[in-house]
């Protein structure tokens, strides 16, 4: 905070081209921290979050921070990538027990989950420069909270670049998702083989440079 | 559709508040179990709002949140993209439909029992 804090940010904007804060939006489960998880791996970071087949696994945000993406043109970006909570308009507990996990504890994931949604909205408004928005490519685009998301996102001129990932899945679509969104960049990926994921580095270098 | 009960939020009703009341108007209708429908839709802003104050009210066991349908649905319009068909100036507002979680699923089975019942409300 304060002085140092400054300092780090007059330093960095000195020594590096831009640094910007990416969020990795998106509804639960689409492979968000699984992404953070590979761009850490990637470009020689760590990161913490848990990739899990339950939603809301990630209820608070995963920082990577300090990443230099470099594009096959040889254009690079330094990046701060934040991993947030899926995004959701509900959240039951009851979900949770399905997974075998038990009540009083489903009941904490809960209220855990719901704050971070909130925090994750805050963000948007406040400490995000872009966005990744991931979508499973094998869901339907048109859910409601895609569309509200990337509405909110393009309402607040954040740009955004779209992952429709699980390309691997027989029954994935990404060409349903650039129909529904053909304003913004829609990269197909999958981020449990890595098909494709030098294209996707090389849009976040276009799009958030 | 027995017990299922619907207000419509008229433009007139809605337009003099803050996105702050209109979530807090629609959430407070919801939580008593009753489905909304907002003639003009909401804004991304209202809609950022609405989810904030949606997740501050969720308590495990009692209101698990909600669920939002536009009509008509976004796949069925033309134009360019979603967003700026959805809420751009030049295009017509979308009827928005806000229930409690999991009540929603019994009009999305039956979509026009909404628009028969909006169209004997608005004449
Ligand atoms: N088939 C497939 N599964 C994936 C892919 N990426 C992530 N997953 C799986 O999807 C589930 C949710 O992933 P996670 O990264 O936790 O999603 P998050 O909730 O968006 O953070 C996990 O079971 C992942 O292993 C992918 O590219 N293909
Ligand atoms: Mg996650």
């Amino acid at each position: 905070m304060g002085f140092g804090e400054s300092i780090t940010r007059v330093l960095n904007r000195l020594f590096y081209k831009k640094h910007v804060r990416i969020g990795i939006y998106g509804p639960p489960n689409a492979g968000k921290t699984t992404l953070a998880t590979r761009i850490a791996r990637d470009w020689g970071a760590t990161s913490e979050g848990k990739i899990s087949p339950i939603p809301h696994e990630t209820r608070s945000a995963g920082k990577v921070e300090n990443l230099e993406i470099i594009a096959g043109n040889g254009h690079s970006v330094t990046l701060d990538i934040v991993d947030t909570p899926g995004v959701a308009t509900k959240v039951d507990y009851a979900e949770f027990m399905e997974y075998g996990i038990g009540k009083e504890e489903a009941i904490a994931r809960a209220r855990e989950a719901t704050e971070g949604v909130a925090e994750a909205m805050h963000w948007l408004r406040e400490d995000i420069d872009g966005v990744i928005y991931m979508m499973d490519a094998a869901e339907d685009p048109f859910m409601q909270v895609n569309i509200m998301m990337i509405g909110i996102i393009e309402s607040r001129n954040l740009p955004v670049l779209i992952a429709a990932n699980k390309i691997d899945l027989p029954d994935a679509n990404p060409q349903h998702i650039k129909r529904a969104f053909p304003q913004h960049p829609v990269i197909p990926i999958s981020c449990r083989d890595g098909t494709r994921i030098d294209e996707l580095y090389d849009a976040i270098v276009q799009t958030f440079r | 559709m027995d017990g299922v009960r619907i207000d419509l939020i008229s433009q007139d009703r809605f337009v003099m508040l803050s996105a702050h009341e209109k979530a807090a108007l629609v959430l407070s209708i919801v939580r008593s179990g009753t489905i909304v429908i907002l003639e003009n839709g909401l804004t991304p802003e209202e809609q950022a709002e609405l989810i904030e104050m949606t997740m501050s009210e969720i308590m495990p066991g009692e209101f698990s949140g909600i669920e939002i349908e536009t009509y008509p649905a976004p796949s069925k319009v033309r134009g360019k993209g979603v967003f700026s068909r959805l809420l751009g100036q030049d295009n017509p507002p979308r009827l928005t439909v806000i229930g409690p979680a999991n009540q929603i699923k019994t009009i999305r089975k039956d979509p026009d029992m909404i628009s028969a019942w909006v169209s004997s409300q608005i004449e």
